[in-house]
């Protein structure tokens, strides 16, 4: 996305970052931040249309019930990759992207604190990716168990499933270098008078983020290597015939799980916070209370693991521990959505395609998040574990959520980052098709939750053929807007009109009142001393 | 400005090391919740299924009850022969009763196993109390073995009166990497 970006600023007097290559090796040698962030979004994008493929072969299997198209097994395998490779490869690594452009040039910093560490972080990923595919080829395919690795299952699976805990490996080593070059860079590289309250909330939603990754990744390449230890090498921790116990499992891999929930939502709800702002031409209402909420959020998602699985035979204390701490989360979450609405509210608002999307964002959003209410409620969890009430819900808050967020920063930045404005009736139309194409295919997985559809399952009774054909039909059409996307960021970058200077009269934080469009290659180098006013 | 921007790298430096610090502790953590976990299941009184049982405090047999302790076998992906000498018992709660299974190991090596109880109906396991039983140890057969061993129980009065059936199964798994196992 940053095709032209490299036209500017060669004669710099601080040297030229490109180290001499050109072509492939300026992409494979690179250390500038804007080069990494671009590879991160390309190859989340990528993914993306990998992972979306694969729920295709899913929701194709469950246009109508018996067995039509693949076998159960092959069923599994696509329900696992879509989780991981969506989880792992598309949605993470497109907020790693916007880390990696927006944080330096937000608090005027000249690149990440560490540039060949940053490299490094990004190209593990598609060695990753590779893994992953390969585990297809292994003897007995890929691992069949669900994105969650549930032993002892995990420990049963062929070849595939090590070729995954290996993908799983490299894939938190990049998480946790790229957290840990987030974190140096917020906390020891801001500009002189850019104070921690006065960053733009996305870096505070990120810096917040990364903590949470540096905390948890760690924790899940503990379980998989635990699993492996299992498999291979004779320990127990999870074979009950050992003394292990699979319940074990599920317990650390939610201590990592809910928590990943944020690490996801966090960044999204930093690149909302700048959307609407800009699109209502007033600063955020409630700052500082946004700060507050993302921490408290972060912190409240340690203790809640627990209510993915009210149905292992927990005591009941337990699950009402787990139960009033989940409910808690509604508090900061509902500051953020009211500050949204507060920040929209006697604005001047225009309707431009990242506007769209971010109130797309907070209506669908919040619906997810009521749906989690529901659930995190004991007694009706029980009645709807593992059905499709629970695939609607975490659908709403990862694709609404997440990626409408990531769909909104891509427009938002687009004419930051290449200097050219995308088309905005393509984009308008790209929102309206992903928004009414996302309901039809998830809105019914509600209906078809409650009536009692397992997740999971590659057939199902008559009954729920209408809703699952409505489904089908909505994944369908969601998938082939996607290609729209892509098209109009293509015809953006390769055509779309000269971009103003500031495109967004509203945008208020650095990269777009300090800052040329489009971005220069190096920036603020030497560091600029700000004057910034207080926040209200 | 040259030493401003040393004094920032090893300012990154330490920051990174500080963070690395942490990521390899929460690798830790992550081993640290299995030694956790017992505990909390120990002191919660969950999971304990293959601990001997206290007997029930009050001994009185309930003479007016009576109740059916039928008994299942399983072996899981293992070459033993695991069966009980009888299929169902019938007893008065508060009453001592002992029964008796028999495995053979049909493979050409020794092999050690597990086996873990599980209970129907799942309200009735803790009324159900295991004095003596081959699932508190782990078993290692030689090739070719048989052993005859005993379970003694006592269901506890206690257990709701609407129950008259009780299943007891075992499944023994084999304990990987152990007593030769593959």
């Amino acid at each position: 996305m940053s095709a032209v970006v490299h036209d500017h600023s060669h004669g710099h007097e601080h040297g030229d970052h490109h180290g001499g290559y050109s072509g492939l090796m300026r992409w494979v040698t690179t250390t500038n931040h804007k080069d990494i962030g671009t590879m991160y979004l390309w190859f989340s994008f990528t993914m993306f249309l990998v992972g979306g493929v694969m729920a295709l072969v899913i929701r194709a299997e469950l246009f109508s019930p018996g067995l039509q198209i693949v076998d159960p097994d092959f069923f599994n395998q696509m329900t696992t990759m879509h989780g991981l490779i969506m989880v792992f490869g598309a949605i993470m690594p497109a907020f790693v992207g916007f880390a990696n452009w927006l944080i330096p040039i937000q608090i005027g910093a000249p690149d990440m604190a560490f540039a060949r560490m940053n490299n490094w972080s990004f190209w593990i990923l598609p060695f990753a990716a590779l893994l992953l595919i390969l585990s297809f080829f292994a003897p007995g395919g890929a691992p069949g168990v669900g994105w969650t690795l549930y032993a002892p299952l995990t420990v049963q699976m062929g070849a595939g499933m090590d070729f995954t805990i290996f993908a799983i490996h490299l894939l938190g080593m990049s998480s946790i270098m790229g957290s840990i070059n987030i974190i140096t860079t917020i906390l020891n590289m801001r500009a002189p008078g850019m104070t921690l309250m006065r960053m733009p909330l996305f870096c505070w939603t990120w810096l917040i983020t990364a903590y949470l990754l540096v905390a948890v990744m760690p924790v899940l390449a503990g379980a998989v290597t635990m699993t492996l230890t299992d498999r291979h090498f004779g320990t127990s921790f999870f074979n009950a015939a050992g003394g292990g116990d699979p319940v074990l499992y599920q317990h650390i891999f939610w201590f990592f799980g809910h928590p990943e929930v944020y690490i996801i939502a966090l960044p999204a709800f930093g690149v909302i916070s700048q959307i609407i702002p800009a699109f209502s031409r007033k600063p955020l209402f409630g700052y500082a209370s946004m700060v507050y909420a993302t921490t408290a959020i972060a912190i409240l998602s340690f203790i809640v693991w627990a209510h993915h699985m009210y149905t292992v035979g927990m005591p009941v204390t337990g699950q009402l521990f787990f139960m009033y701490a989940t409910a808690l989360i509604a508090v900061p979450t509902g500051v953020k959505v009211f500050n949204w609405v507060a920040t929209m509210w006697k604005g001047s608002l225009t309707f431009e395609t990242p506007m769209l999307f971010a109130i797309g964002f907070l209506f669908l959003f919040t619906l997810g998040g009521f749906t989690g209410l529901v659930l995190s409620m004991v007694p009706i969890d029980i009645q709807l574990h593992d059905t499709y009430y629970v695939v609607a819900h975490f659908h709403y808050v990862m694709v609404a959520g997440a990626l409408f967020a990531a769909f909104g920063g891509v427009y938002f930045w687009l004419p930051k980052w290449t200097g050219r404005m995308y088309d905005e009736t393509l984009g308008r139309i790209h929102f309206w098709l992903t928004m009414i194409f996302f309901n039809i295919t998830f809105f019914v997985q509600h209906f078809s939750g409650l009536a009692g559809m397992p997740r999971r399952i590659p057939d199902y009774p008559l009954m729920f053929e209408t809703w699952n054909n409505i489904s089908s039909i909505g994944a369908f059409g969601f998938a082939l807007s996607q290609l729209l996307f892509l098209y109009v960021v293509l015809k953006c970058i390769r055509s779309g009109a000269q971009a103003p200077e500031k495109p967004w009269e509203g945008a208020d934080s650095l990269e777009w009142t300090h800052l040329p469009t489009p971005a220069p290659y190096h920036s603020f180098d030497p560091q600029p001393v700000l004057e910034l006013e207080e926040r209200p | 400005m040259s030493g401003g921007r040393d004094a920032r790298r090893d300012g990154n430096r330490r920051m990174a090391l500080r963070l690395s610090v942490v990521a390899l502790a929460m690798f830790g953590f992550g081993y640290a919740l299995v030694p956790f976990y017992d505990a909390i299941c120990r002191a919660l009184g969950v999971n304990d299924l293959v601990k001997a049982d206290a007997r029930p405090a009050n001994t009185q047999v309930d003479a007016s009850r009576t109740v059916t302790v039928e008994l299942d076998a399983n072996a899981h992906h293992l070459p033993w022969r695991f069966r009980p000498l009888v299929r169902r018992v019938t007893v008065h709660p508060g009453e001592l009763a002992a029964v008796e299974y028999e495995i053979a190991n049909m493979r050409g090596r020794p092999v050690t196993a597990q086996a873990v109880p599980s209970y129907g109906p799942a309200r009735a396991a803790p009324h159900l109390r295991k004095i003596e039983c081959f699932c508190f140890t782990q078993q290692t057969l030689a090739a070719g073995e048989t052993r005859r061993m005993p379970v003694v129980f006592v269901v506890d009065p206690q257990l709701p009166r609407d129950v008259h059936t009780i299943t007891l199964s075992y499944t023994f798994f084999e304990v990987a990497g152990r007593g030769g196992a593959s």
